[in-house]
């Protein structure tokens, strides 16, 4: 700055700010007028409050610089880091309104309870180590390690799990759905080069539910490490996983075998038949789309799903020669990839529409 | 009183580890893989820890770059670094056995840059002979703190296997708080504390507790550390009965950013000034000319003109004066400040943006110019910076045994590892060696806290009024309405120690820090927090208070004792490092509520290790009665080749 002007010395504005206040059992919005000085943050703004005005405001953080993740909030309704909001991307005049995360339940104030994401976490198999490797003698070129330091970047701030559309309203969605978080960290461990468990592609479409995924990239744009979560972590991941759909092998395998009995494939294997029978041309017209929150629908579901009805077939999305997806979205006619579950199905799914093979149902 | 109606959670473990950063965590690994059933407790959520902001690497002796590298010059650059008053033999073994504990976090997952063979690539760093620091572009803290985390929930995962249950026999207690060891005679018998969410009070029933709280930071009013760095882990291990090294000595960095508010505290690189940086005090005068010493002066450009030319021509002119050692630019600063020639905001002005020009400095220093862009909207090619010293380490902390951790004073059961701990990294840190540190102590005191364990005959009892007054204390702020705001308290605590106990030191200084700390424990005794225990940051506040109190009177009573000047301890009264000093460790205990301060000698250093310094080097940092004995040793070692 310069040295005529003296920010410190400028009087402060005060601005406008509406936080959310209360705990599990309720609260609601409360009008604030700060002192913002030249250069702070919103998290600046809310320790301001802490010290005057709201000492008991109960809010996260640690590094104050963009490294450790804890400030997740909403501001003006979007996912973010409250350390890295300045104040300056508002207008003068502008109210900030400042709630809790909206994906995960409220604690008090701007703290809510992140465990969803822990439980998800300690979920997802661990690194597996080779077991002939003495400590000291891995060997890995630096390109190869590339792909999957890009997810370590997290920083685990779970702005993309609040974000994501499959949970941010879906409560139920919750327990089959892990989210892009664990998306990446399933893709890393896949990308590993010295990662010995050979299935995380198959974990994750099975039982992290990366099915549901439809591949909005919310994630990617909330994500302040910049990580390429849908390009570089999920189509990767489901680009392989329909990539074994495709295989004739296994499909042939699929149909010779029981389900559970081929373990290189998952167990929504013998279920996907559906889309190798729709790349096969016997595609049937059908709709996906629209109705979910259709009462009937809902009663119907809860009443429990006959497993063995016939289900209409997806339109499965125009494949090239390799059997792949085109993915290079310069010549694809919208934003992202098309969807592996055909193009006229939407998200969420009407529950009559669902086929979903429950991992213990056929262990009985 | 309150007991009678405060629930208190119970929990029976092994090994109970306060701290989930680095050490922490390696040191929960160690008692678990040593079959002891532990509990990992944080102030933050899992995975949040400082050690995440940890950006050079990790320092080990791997010669995978320069075979030459070995961990007898690893050593070395230690002790070098830290003036000869490390504890030698924790140099040692850090020395040692650093490149087993990277290896090994490969094996957890971890993903380390790569050499051209495909190995663990290294990178020089200031101090260290060879490129020595493994690391992870520049975020190789959260690469550790996302390994261990991540280590630990595979450890978690066996025990699912094994015994049906994730926390079977290692779980973590995020955003839970300890505020007290309980003690059955001499021995830990248990910890209490209460969880930051729901305000309700836990209390851990364990034999052996290990310490990895980190540091001390929060006590100053410019850091780059977060919240939690209160000093609970010194605070704590010193009402136990432990007692505290080396508190007088922490790390400063010259150029921490002052203003604006968003970014204070976070550093500025040394590359700034390398690269055409200046600083100018507030009537745009480029000070630094001012400041060089005598000793320095050969070296340095005595005007503008030959300080401009050297950027281009190193070799025909001498440097600028901004580049002289850190503590010199630090003493400049501060006596700029001091002259009412600040800054606004208390610093002075780091000036790229007149001297070179936009593409320049973005091309030149893209992470700095990104950094301050993204988070405070200041851009550095267009305006001047406001900078000033930040506190950013503490070499002090609990007297450990080297070997295993164990504190020392009369406390058994209690161990300490990292930043927490003290002795290892003397009087000043070298760049890469904390985040070893807390690798090669953090297993080493999870592997003692579980044999020590294991050894005890019948486990210590905890005592029901112990919890009672722990209960009683806890609450005592809520209870009161008359007290001060404990941001108040804080600010001021701050400002204290900024202002007089911070990177240059006087006497006078220090003797009014002393009585301004004394006032400040009166108004601490009786500080209030508004609101209830639910996840309540002011209240949470006014319980870490006492701690960083009890901590800044340990550190400003040592900086008046120690008179002279070493490492990250520096006395404008006594400029020199004087090597009589440098045979005495100040340490501190606390007797009642009152900061006792002792001499004690440093342990001498073994004559092999002695032996690989030569007498030049030695003669800067001993005394002629040491060097005599040195020249002994020599002549022995001489005398016994010759008879071979």
């Amino acid at each position: 700055m310069a040295n005529e002007t003296s920010p410190a010395g400028k009087p402060a504005a005060k601005r406008q700010f509406r936080i959310w206040r209360g705990d599990e059992s309720g609260g609601d919005l409360q009008d604030y007028a700060v002192e913002v000085n030249e250069g702070e943050v919103v998290l600046d703004v809310i320790h301001r409050l802490q010290a005057t005005d709201a000492p008991d405001l109960a809010c996260r953080w640690n590094c104050k610089a963009g490294k450790c993740g804890s400030c997740s909030m909403e501001i003006n309704g979007k996912p973010r880091l409250s350390c890295m909001t300045r104040m300056s991307t508002f207008e003068e005049d502008e109210t900030v309104t400042v709630t809790p995360l909206r994906t995960f339940p409220v604690i008090r104030d701007l703290v809510t309870d992140v465990s969803f994401n822990y439980e998800k976490a300690r979920e997802t198999p661990a690194f597996a180590p080779p077991p002939d490797l003495a400590p000291g003698d891995y060997r890995m070129q630096q390109v190869d390690v590339e792909r999957s330091q890009e997810f370590r970047k997290c920083i685990e701030c779970f702005l993309c799990q609040t974000v994501c559309h499959v949970i941010r309203d879906h409560e139920e969605n919750k327990q089959a759905f892990a989210g892009p978080r664990f998306f990446i960290r399933a893709a890393e461990l896949d990308m590993h080069p010295l990662d010995v468990k050979t299935d995380r592609r198959e974990y994750a479409q099975a039982e992290q539910g990366l099915g549901l995924c439809n591949i909005t990239k919310c994630c990617t744009e909330v994500c302040p490490e910049h990580i390429k979560i849908t390009d570089n972590g999920i189509i990767p991941m489901k680009e392989r996983v329909v990539d074994r759909r495709y295989d004739p092998l296994v499909w042939l395998g699929s149909k010779i075998f029981r389900r559970g009995q081929v373990p290189q494939t998952s167990v929504t294997s013998g279920h996907s038949s559906g889309a190798v029978h729709a790349s096969g041309g016997h595609g049937g017209v059908h709709s996906h789309a629209g109705g979910s929150h259709d009462p009937q629908a809902e009663a119907q579901a809860q009443g429990g799903v006959n497993w063995n009805r016939e289900v209409p077939h997806p339109t499965a999305p125009a494949v090239d020669t390799r059997g792949r997806l085109p993915l290079t979205e310069l010549t694809f006619d919208r934003a992202a990839a098309p969807s592996p579950f055909g193009d006229d199905v939407t998200f969420p799914m009407p529950p009559e529409h669902l086929n979903f093979a429950h991992p213990e149902q056929d262990k009985h | 009183m309150t007991t009678t109606t405060t629930r208190i959670e119970r929990h029976h473990y092994d090994v109970v580890v306060i701290g989930a950063g680095g050490a922490g965590l390696r040191a929960a690994i160690e008692a678990r893989l040593a079959g002891k059933k532990t509990a990992i407790i944080s102030k933050s959520l899992f995975g949040k820890a400082h050690t995440v902001m940890a950006e050079g690497g990790a320092a080990a002796a791997m010669g995978n770059v320069n075979s030459r590298d070995n961990w007898q010059v690893h050593f070395r650059d230690t002790m070098r670094g830290g003036k000869f008053l490390n504890n030698f033999r924790m140099a040692e073994l850090h020395a040692k056995e650093s490149p087993q504990r990277i290896w090994e976090l490969e094996t957890y997952g971890a993903l380390f840059d790569r050499t051209g063979d495909g190995k663990i690539s290294q990178r020089n760093f200031g101090g260290h002979e060879y490129p020595r620091l493994a690391h992870v572009g520049d975020r190789t803290g959260l690469e550790l703190i996302r390994t261990l985390q991540q280590k630990i929930v595979s450890l978690q995962q066996e025990d699912k296997r094994d015994h049906g249950d994730y926390e079977a026999r290692i779980k973590v207690f995020s955003e839970t708080t300890i505020t007290e060891l309980l003690l059955d005679g001499d021995r830990i018998a248990g910890a209490f504390g209460y969880y930051r969410e729901s305000g309700e009070f836990i209390l851990f029933e364990a034999p052996a507790v290990v310490l990895a709280t980190g540091g001390v930071g929060r006590s100053y009013k410019v850091t780059s550390n977060s919240w939690e760095y209160t000093g609970d882990g010194h605070a704590l291990a010193l009402r136990a009965g432990a007692t505290l090294i080396n508190m007088e000595f922490l790390q400063f960095h010259p150029t921490g950013m002052v203003w604006p508010p968003s970014v204070k505290g976070i550093l500025v690189t040394e590359s700034v000034r390398g690269d055409g940086g200046v600083l100018k005090n507030s009537e745009g005068k480029r000070f630094m000319f001012d400041y060089v010493p005598d000793v320095f002066r050969k070296q340095y450009a005595e005007t503008e003109e030959e300080a401009d030319r050297w950027y281009t021509d190193p070799d025909n002119n001498r440097r600028p004066p901004e580049l002289l050692p850190r503590d010199e630019v630090a003493r400049a600063i501060n006596s700029e400040v001091k002259a009412g020639r600040g800054s606004p905001a208390g610093g002075v002005f780091l000036d790229i943006a007149s001297r070179r020009s936009a593409d320049e400095i973005r091309r030149r220093l893209p992470s700095m110019y990104h950094q301050f862009k993204e988070l405070a909207d200041v851009d550095i090619t267009a305006e001047a910076m406001e900078v000033g010293p930040t506190c950013h380490y503490v070499m002090g902390g609990v007297e450990v045994d080297p070997d295993s951790g164990a504190a020392f004073g009369h406390v058994r059961g209690l161990f300490a590892a990292g930043e927490v701990s003290g002795g290892m990294h003397g009087s000043n840190r070298l760049g890469g060696n904390s985040l070893s540190d807390l690798l090669v102590f953090g297993k080493r005191a999870g592997g003692h806290a579980a044999s020590y364990a294991d050894g005890l005959p019948a486990r210590p009892k905890v005592a029901v009024d112990a919890v009672e007054a722990a209960v009683e204390t806890a609450l005592a702020p809520l209870q009161r309405d008359t007290g001060e705001n404990p941001y108040t308290l804080q600010q001021d605590l701050q400002a204290v120690m900024g202002d007089l106990v911070g990177i240059i030191r006087r006497q006078g200084e220090l003797e009014e820090a002393l009585s301004r700390l004394a006032e400040l424990r009166e108004r601490v005794a009786k500080v209030s927090a508004a609101g209830g225990r639910r996840y309540n940051p002011g209240w949470h506040l006014a319980l870490d208070l006492r701690n960083m109190l009890v901590v800044s009177e340990c550190t400003a009573k040592a900086a008046l004792e120690r008179q002279e000047s070493r490492g990250g301890h520096t006395r404008e009264d006594f400029p020199a490092m004087d090597p009589k000093w440098r045979r005495v460790n100040l340490v501190c205990s606390l007797e009642g509520d009152t900061v006792r301060l002792a001499r004690k000698p440093l342990p001498k250093i073994r004559a092999e290790l002695v032996g690989l310094f030569d007498r030049a080097e030695l003669a800067k940092y001993l005394t002629d009665e040491e060097l005599a004995e040195f020249e002994a040793l020599v002549a022995d070692d001489a005398d016994a080749e010759k008879e071979r």
